[in-house]
């Protein structure tokens, strides 16, 4: 099997896995980073965001050897103590339910902030509809990301 | 649930079990302080004094309480911990929460599933948090040579009446050594602290954070990763498979038949999903290949029979039929639905001669602790359930099928495993929410509703009726009738069982029936209250009075009465214990019907955690709105149509609705809230819609799905 060096929350850490296997179990099997969570493996539900060069992608859609040199970063690489500003907001707004889909949530809203720091609530709706909560806790997302817009 | 000298003297085993011994890894303790700007709770214990199976004192005060329920999204884990905190007296940022192992001895009902765990656990909670704080009291009072009834308490410390003080964590190692009394006092609701108060999700920081806190999430050293390929139709059961071209994935472990399947066992996932597509096998098909045209063509068969024997049949429906000025009579139909929790199924074996060790997410431990016995016999005392937190459940993890799936796996390859069921194999294997149907016929006579007659029937349902829930004893002529279907298609509960169709149908029903009558939707229901016989009271399930107020708040808060040209729908439910009453706005907007608000009032008796509450009605409201719109799942040959979220349409947030949650005030026990703001959500939609577009819906969902 091809051995890989990859960039993942500013650390090289290198892997042995067959070409074609999604970064999504790179991140859980093989680094433990667990955070980053399976929930469709066909880039529907969004459970599994992480963010590659900063871009919000599909983990499990990613294959290892398409990552190259790409900076990758996770929930667990998102904040250094877990005090990103999204993170405290889910915390003020009590937003999980079952909690299983809200990393992947919260990936793609800390990109949305960063990029779009006056976003409207329509384009918090458009977003963050790629993404699926079972539980239906998307009243508290969208309030947890207007809350900390300007 | 008592407190008893065997539970002390048990508490070490006990501990091992909801502690350090089945934790893999993994780092549970949970701190409730979550927000900054408090101050900070007493500092970490060097050393914890056990004083019964819930509670553990730290020598700084600091207070650990074991929840006993597996926490499935509903919230439990912090507070089933809250009402004991409140009891104890204790201030809660000062509590620490630990997920308490299965253990049968000393607590009851470990089980997530009926929205039950507050309304069972609410006063064996108390009372296991007033028996700490009366052993807190007898330390006390020895220590001071006084009398406990001089003594107080508040926010974990006690006072005598000269100004002494003591901490709970100075009082614990004398405090350990009384016996928990039987039956403590209970503090009067005017007094609580916590309980009414707002209070985070004690798993908070673990969740935004990404740490390990699911089933999916187990990982122990040199265990195996396993997927298993199952027969691709119901009905189907396995002839021969050819592994060759499996076993050239490089990771592949071994490939092995187990009953009806063939698992992969791999180093890491990846690799078990590749090689399990890789698998070739032929099936044999003895058993029947279902189709979903025959389910239906069944059902409205049988909603068209009587039954041989009606579950309610209350004055004299079939002259009330015949002697009606005019009769309306519907028929409502409900596809099967997956449970599509974000979490697979999943869980974690390890079957040795010595032990069974299992560990991961399942809403039934007990349950499955029995069941696994039996199938590897082995007695009780060798096997271990460990319970992770859930990545929600619907009730999918009532049924323990991958429990027993991974502990044959294990036992079979005497290796520890973490099996997993891809997406694929979650929404085609089953359970199912079973595929049902109504027909509802009333008898109006002088205007009046003088008969009601509902018949329904489901696949694998002993009861597709609730003959003790609302509208039971309220209509004089009254007939409720069901009947089962078998089928090999496996079905289960569903978020709010066999109800989350049956209130769409009969308050759909409702609606239309109001419109043929003239009157208004919501006065309709009131003008039914006010006939409830209450010599029946002991029949049904429900009070009136309840009921009433529901209706009536949700009309003022929606501004029912003033409605005007707005287009509302109106809803109301009892399931679960609990009284709910929801109105939906639907708009036409660019010619397409939408949903821009619901209200909601719910009665469930005390609300333990606001918070943590509105969630579960927000929650309830889009799931029943989502699946009532979306949820479709046929079959053809036996085979399930929808196998992953590209086919199955979930409901997203540009779908939801405003919602506007208000709860009545109350002083009588919590009951159930996981459940019951489902069942209404669906015909408030319809019926909304119906005044938007003049199109009544009978079926679900309502939107159908685009083929192509």
């Amino acid at each position: 099997m091809p051995s890989y060096s990859i960039t993942v929350n500013s650390q090289t850490r290198s892997v042995t896995a067959d070409e074609d296997t999604p970064l999504l179990w790179i991140l859980r099997d093989h680094l433990r980073l667990v955070g980053t969570k399976y929930g469709c493996g066909i880039a529907q539900c969004g459970a599994c965001t992480i963010h590659i060069d900063g871009a919000p992608m599909r983990s499990c859609s990613v294959q290892i050897s398409q990552l190259g040199d790409a900076e990758i970063t996770t929930i667990e690489g998102l904040s250094a103590k877990g005090d990103h500003v999204l993170q405290q907001a889910w915390k003020d707004h009590d937003v999980p339910q079952c909690g299983y889909c809200q990393s992947g949530q919260i990936m793609t809203a800390a990109a949305l902030i960063r990029d779009f720091p006056s976003a409207s609530d329509g384009e918090i709706t458009q977003t963050m509809n790629a993404h699926i909560c079972r539980c239906g806790s998307y009243p508290k997302i969208h309030q947890a990301i207007k809350s900390v817009l300007s | 649930m008592s407190l008893t000298d065997t539970s002390r003297r048990d508490f070490i085993k006990v501990s091992a079990a909801a502690g350090g011994g089945l934790l893999l890894g993994v780092t549970w303790l949970t701190s409730c302080k979550q927000d900054t700007q408090l101050e900070s709770p007493l500092p970490m214990p060097a050393s914890w004094k056990e004083m019964s199976a819930y509670v553990k004192i730290g020598d700084t005060g600091r207070v650990t309480i074991f929840s006993p329920n597996p926490e499935i999204g509903q919230n439990v884990k912090t507070s089933m911990p809250m009402i004991l905190a409140e009891e104890l007296d204790v201030d809660w940022k000062d509590v620490i929460v630990q997920q308490a192992g299965l253990d049968t001895d000393n607590y009851t009902r470990q089980v997530a599933g009926g929205s039950q765990s507050i309304r069972q656990g609410w006063l064996p909670l108390r009372k296991a948090g007033a028996a700490v704080r009366a052993m807190l009291l007898m330390a006390a009072a020895e220590v001071w040579e006084t009398q406990t009834t001089d003594l107080t308490t508040a926010l974990g410390k006690v006072y005598h009446p000269d100004g002494r003080v003591l901490g709970y964590g100075q009082l614990a190692s004398i405090a350990a050594a009384y016996d928990p009394p039987e039956d403590p006092p209970l503090k009067d609701l005017a007094d609580f602290k916590i309980i009414g108060t707002g209070k985070e999700n004690v798993d908070l920081h673990a969740i935004v954070t990404g740490a390990p806190l699911y089933g999916i999430d187990t990982y122990r050293e040199g265990m195996l990763y396993a997927v298993i390929k199952r027969p691709p139709a119901h009905g189907k059961s396995l002839k021969s498979y050819d592994d060759s071209a499996a076993r050239t994935v490089k990771g592949i472990v071994d490939v092995v038949q187990m009953q009806d399947k063939i698992a992969v066992l791999a180093t890491s996932t990846w690799p078990a999903i590749k090689a399990s597509k890789l698998l070739s096998a032929t099936y044999t098909d003895d058993d029947p290949l279902e189709n979903s045209e025959q389910h239906s063509k069944m059902l409205q068969e049988m909603i068209s029979k009587p039954s041989a024997s009606p579950r309610r049949d209350d004055g004299d429906i079939e002259s009330a039929m015949a002697q009606a000025d005019e009769i309306l009579e519907r028929s409502y139909e409900a596809p099967f639905l997956p449970h599509n929790p974000l979490e697979p199924m999943n869980f974690y074996a390890d079957v040795t001669d010595e032990k069974v060790e299992l560990h991961g997410p399942i809403q039934t431990p007990e349950w499955q602790l029995n069941r696994i016995a039996e199938a590897l016999s082995r007695p009780k005392e060798d096997i271990s359930i460990g319970m992770t937190r859930m990545g929600g459940g619907f009730g999918r993890r009532l049924y323990g099928n991958f429990v027993m799936e991974a502990a044959l796996l294990s036992d079979q390859v005497r290796k520890p495993i973490q099996l997993l069921w891809t997406r694929e194999d979650d929404m085609t294997e089953g359970p199912f929410r079973p595929a049902s149907a109504y027909r509802i016929r009333a008898a109006i006579k002088d205007n009046s509703l003088s008969g009601y007659h509902i018949t329904g029937a489901g696949y694998g349902m002993r009861n597709a009726c609730r003959e003790r829930f609302w509208p039971t004893g309220c209509i004089e002529n009254y007939r409720v009738e069901s009947h089962n279907l078998d089928s090999n298609i496996p079905t289960g509960a569903w978020r709010a069982p066999v109800t989350n169709f049956l209130a769409f149908a009969e308050q759909t029903f409702f609606d239309e029936l109001a419109e043929k009558m003239k009157l208004d939707a919501v006065q309709l229901r009131l003008d039914l209250l006010e006939k409830f016989d209450v010599s029946l009271q002991e029949e049904v399930d429900y009070d009136p009075e309840p009921m009433r107020r529901v209706i009536e708040v949700a009309r003022d808060r929606s501004s029912w009465n003033e409605r005007g040209n707005r287009h509302l729908g109106f809803s109301c439910y009892f399931s679960h214990n609990s009284y709910v009453a929801e109105v939906a706005e639907a708009i036409i907007k660019d010619d397409i019907p939408q949903i821009t608000k619901v209200w909601c009032v719910v009665d469930c008796g005390i609300v333990i955690n606001p918070k943590g509450a509105i969630n579960q009605v927000e929650g309830g409201i889009i799931d029943g709105i989502g699946h009532a719109m979306y949820g479709d799942l046929r079959f053809t040959d036996g085979a399930a149509d929808v196998r992953n979220f590209d086919s199955f349409r979930l409901i997203r947030m540009s779908e939801i609705p405003e919602i506007d949650v208000h709860f009545i005030p109350s002083d009588k026990d919590p009951t159930g809230l996981g459940e019951p703001t489902l069942p209404p959500a669906g015909a408030a939609v319809a019926n909304a819609l119906y005044s938007a577009t003049g199109t009544r819906i009978y079926n679900q969902p309502y939107v159908k799905k685009v083929v192509g």
